[in-house]
């Protein structure tokens, strides 16, 4: 029986396990360093706010492993030797594999700062991470201030962890405005006010110096870069974005640059291994997208794809349109298709915007401006049905259609107060048109495109 | 504001200080006026209780129904067990002690409590609502801005399981045992809401007056707690509105006015099989032998289970009963909303639901079969089972054990919905037609779902929600009640309650939505 061993059981060597089960009869064994069990790494936050406990992130009880004859290993690779394919794990032992799937995932970024691997510094990314800030900063008594260091996703999910536990958080954010080298100005400038008021530090256009250790090797300052100035804390977050998690393989005969180097097809330079996830990089980006994906749904689609290909039905991984969504505190995000920041926007991209004179509510679509092609939407504060904008980005939809039929996409729970007529009476202003919205059809809906 | 939730809470307690202390606290002293109307009113002719109770009881003074109860139930007992020795056996008294100890407590009771309904009331009653209050509505302010206040849930002692969540438990489980199985000692509860009684329907009040009166209340008070936290979430704010509304307004106020208008006591929402006597024969010769308004409550509470119920479910799912119209729901969606974590969302608590909750619901049916069966032909036995033995097993492990001891009780331990997931026959009626047949569906959005699991943790009826929607399937289940919270609670807005074509509800995806594998490849290698 052939043997498929799976370095990492996150959500990409997972999902492939349980695809290549569903498909086959193979022996499959994960191997894994940090937990016993598969969990939701996203849900680490929910864990240290208290809105669950551990095992409510683990999305598969402890028996279903055993049912479905997914082999779960423990242990650290130090090397894999694809000659003999084999690999050798940091206690010794050893493991024989026919194919082999790296999936190990990322590790926060760590870019050289005096001071970064003191005790109280850490990222918000691993099991161990949780427990280690549990441990650091499990009160505002014990932690007096915690400064955070880099304003992407992450980032702001460990300000609204310290923040539930009032513990007072600096927040460093290289860029001028939160997240703006995704977000367009209005709505990078809406997060900044929102971060503002729940009280977190924010400083914008600030980078951190060094970090500063007491007597004993803890953190007890860190200096910021532009002006010097000390700030007092007990525990540093380093948040500036991720890389992959591969340094076990960097001795071995499998291609990398920042990650693993991949085909389409998620074939590595070496035959029978694959790499999918976070760790993956593609030998080309695919489309507007990144050629390293550190995506929880993107990691999920390759071993989707993945398990077919080692299945016998070798099949491409084409992620369709783009989408997204994130929650920045109180504020949920949507995007589906691009909608670029000012950074990498193209001349042909223009952008129509809305926002609630007083709530926290916006929406950005981008459209072709020769075309009238509607290229995307993000979403602050409203939710979108995907398959509708699925569907219209397939169909190449222009804006005008899109902005009619906007009732269709809303996915906000019932009776929420809609906008879709405020939102195109100002797309009529701003573009002299005249566009009526249409009620919602349920047959648009569920009609296959 | 912290301050004013410190003295709230301390002014809470000391309510419930004193209104835990009631039952153990007051004078009695029965006189001889009301000591022979009870007698006639209750048409007793056992001399050996009459003489017993004159001699122990008439012209004494007993302070705390525990001296007091113990004489009735002895002479009672005393009584019983001499008129069966000379098979005497209409000088039997069939009156249970409790309920002729609460009688008799009822009469009475003179003293302190008695004489000063009002401030009693306001001592108990009144410092509950004002303390609680004041420890909810600082909320406003100190929740800050609208949006999931979920925080520390895991971290505080009354909603993780802790000693505070086990007193709670043991208080619950306590209140019930009195309420069904002990009603003597409620007789000072009731004296304090016989005042509201008897403006009501003009009757003193009885221990199950005390109980609708406390649902209210606590149910009232609950409420703002949810308008609070959810304030950013309509449809949360409806929903408490339409239970809050259904409770009072049917449950409580409309069958006391039913009774003041000389009408049968009736709760127009309560459908069978969840009203589980509604066809038992002192019911239906009740409901017959009370003319039009009879007669039509007859017909309504058939139509209700029959038709209404069902359509109903078909356009909007079992929630429109269970937690929008229902008191159980009403009151798990309040009361028990800081507890609905605690379910159990294992593949086995799952499968001793549908074990359980369908045993009860064939109990209920066969039940009530024989129930009609002897009412139809009069013989009180069907094949050699005595109906109304069958009654009151029901009555006492479903009705009151299952539904109110467990049901209600162990709220901090198992969850908000332990009856209604694990017992209610009703809803494992309805549950039927919202799994097939109905326009009702929790729709997952697509490839957005992250597998956090906060839909599933709070989801109070134990479904594992995200097993559903990491798949991207939509969450079609029986035992769904709609409560919305999934929704609520999903931080990347995956789920949707809503009512749809039934075409398309049930969609099981190989392939999620957003990964564009080419699908004839797929379905040719099959």
């Amino acid at each position: 029986m052939e043997h498929i061993v799976i370095i990492g059981n996150g959500i990409s060597g997972v999902t492939l396990a349980r695809h290549i089960r569903k498909l086959s009869d193979k022996k499959i064994t994960i191997v894994s360093a940090e937990t016993d069990y598969f969990f939701s790494r996203t849900a680490l936050m929910y864990v240290y706010m208290g809105h669950m406990k551990f095992e409510h992130t683990q999305p598969y009880e402890n028996w279903f492993w055993k049912k479905n004859r997914i082999e779960l290993k423990k242990g650290y690779i130090k090397t894999v030797e694809t000659k003999s394919k084999t690999l050798h794990f940091a206690d010794g032992d050893t493991l024989q594999y026919d194919k082999l799937v790296i999936a190990t995932g990322s590790k926060p970024n760590k870019f050289g700062w005096p001071g970064q691997d003191l005790n109280g510094v850490l990222g918000m990314y691993h099991k161990q991470d949780l427990e280690n800030l549990e441990k650091l900063a499990p009160s505002k008594e014990v932690c007096k201030r915690a400064v955070i260091v880099g304003g992407g996703l992450i980032g702001i999910e460990l300000a609204e962890m310290l923040n539930s536990r009032k513990i007072p958080v600096t927040f460093l954010v290289r860029e001028s405005s939160f997240w703006n080298g995704v977000l367009p100005e209005g709505e990078s400038q809406m997060i900044n006010e929102h971060i503002k008021h729940h009280h977190i530090d924010l400083r914008l256009s600030t980078n951190l110096k060094e970090i500063k250790s007491d007597e004993n090797g803890n953190v007890k300052s860190v200096i910021i870069e532009e002006t010097s100035e000390e700030l007092t804390c007990n525990v540093v977050g380093l948040t500036a974005g991720v890389s992959p998690n591969i340094d076990f393989i960097k001795d071995s005969e499998i291609e990398t640059g920042r990650g693993v180097k991949v085909n389409r097809f998620l074939e590595t330079n070496i035959p029978d291994v694959y790499a999918i996830g976070d760790c993956a990089e593609q030998h080309e980006a695919i489309g507007n997208r990144r050629p390293i994906e550190a995506v929880w749904y993107t990691g999920r689609m390759m071993g989707e794809t993945l398990a077919q290909t080692i299945c016998g039905n070798r099949i491409a991984y084409k992620p369709g349109h783009w989408f997204n969504s994130a929650k920045f505190l109180d504020i949920e995000y949507q995007t589906y298709g691009w909608v670029h920041g000012s950074k990498g926007r193209p001349d042909y991209e223009q952008h129509f915007h809305w926002k609630h004179p007083k709530e926290d509510i916006c929406i950005t679509v981008a459209f072709h401006k020769d075309t009238n092609e509607f290229l995307g939407i993000n979403t602050f504060g409203i939710r979108m049905r995907h398959e509708i904008f699925d569907r219209w980005l397939t169909e190449k939809r222009d804006v005008n259609h899109v902005m009619s039929y906007l009732k269709d996409a809303n996915f906000d729970p019932e009776f929420y107060k809609a906008y879709e007529s405020d939102i195109i009476k100002q797309f009529n202003t701003e573009f002299n048109t005249n566009l009526t919205t249409h009620k919602k059809s349920w047959k648009r809906i569920f009609s296959k495109a | 504001m912290k301050a004013i939730k410190h003295i709230g809470l301390v002014i809470f307690l000391i309510g419930l200080g004193i209104f835990t202390a009631l039952p153990l606290l007051g004078t009695f002293n029965l006189n001889e006026t009301d000591f022979n109307t009870i007698i006639s009113n209750q048409n007793i002719k056992s001399e050996v209780f009459i003489n017993e109770l004159k001699s122990e009881v008439v012209g004494k003074d007993f302070n705390g129904m525990q001296t007091l109860s113990p004489k009735i139930s002895k002479a009672i007992s005393n009584a019983n067990e001499a008129h069966t020795k000379n098979k005497e056996w209409d000088k039997k008294i069939y009156t249970k002690s409790s309920d002729m100890a609460a009688m008799i407590g009822k009469t009475s009771a003179n003293g302190f409590i008695a004489n000063n309904k009002g401030l009693v009331w306001f001592l108990t009653f009144g410092l509950g609502i004002i303390g609680a209050l004041m420890f909810i509505l600082p909320n406003v302010i100190l929740l800050g801005a609208k949006g999931i206040k979920n925080d520390g849930i895991y971290h505080e002692s009354a909603t993780n399981r802790g000693w505070i969540g086990w007193m709670v438990f043991i208080f619950l489980v306590s209140f019930y045992l009195v309420l069904y199985f002990a009603s003597e000692y409620a007789t000072n509860w009731t004296l304090l809401v016989d005042p509201i009684s008897e403006a009501l329907s003009g009757n003193p009040a009885g221990h199950w007056f005390v109980y609708g009166f406390m649902y209210c209340v606590v149910m009232t008070v609950m409420a703002v707690r949810m308008y609070i936290k959810y304030r950013h979430n309509i449809y949360q704010v409806f929903r408490t509105t339409s239970v809050l509304f259904f409770q009072i307004v049917f449950a409580f106020l409309i069958p006391e006015i039913m009774v003041r208008l000389q009408m049968p006591y009736y709760d127009f929402k309560n459908a069978f099989p969840l009203d589980y006597d509604f066809f038992f024969q002192w019911n239906l010769k009740n409901l017959i032998n009370n003319g039009g308004i009879g007669i039509f409550i007859l017909v309504w509470g058939i139509v209700l289970t029959l038709i209404i119920v069902p359509v109903m479910v078909y356009f909007f799912g079992k929630r429109w009963y269970c937690s929008w119209v229902c008191g159980c729901g009403g009151l798990a969606e309040t009361l028990g909303d800081p507890y609905r974590q605690h379910s159990d969302k294992s593949l086995f608590a799952w499968k001793v639901e549908r074990y359980l909750i369908h045993a009860v619901l064939v109990f209920v049916v066969v039940m009530t079969g024989m129930t009609l069966y002897s009412f139809f032909t009069e013989s009180g036995t069907v094949l050699g089972i005595q109906t109304s033995t069958v009654q009151n097993i029901y009555s006492l492990i479903i009705g009151s054990i299952f539904a109110g001891v467990i049901g209600t009780g162990f709220y901090p331990i198992f969850g908000n919905r332990v009856w209604c997931r694990f017992g209610c026959p009703l809803a494992a009626y309805l549950g039927f037609v919202q799994r097939f047949k109905s326009r009702f569906r929790i729709t997952t959005n697509g490839g957005q779902c992250i597998s956090c699991g906060n839909c599933s943790t709070y989801c109070e009826q134990g479904i594992d929600v995200r097993a559903y929607a990491q798949k991207g399937e939509n969450i079609i289940r029986s035992s769904c009640v709609g409560c919305g919270i999934c929704s609520a609670v999903c931080p990347r807005g995956v789920l949707k309650l809503e009512n749809g074509p039934e075409k398309g509800r049930i969609n099981p995806t190989e392939i999620l939505l957003g990964n564009d594998v080419d699908l004839m490849d797929l379905v040719n290698q099959k």
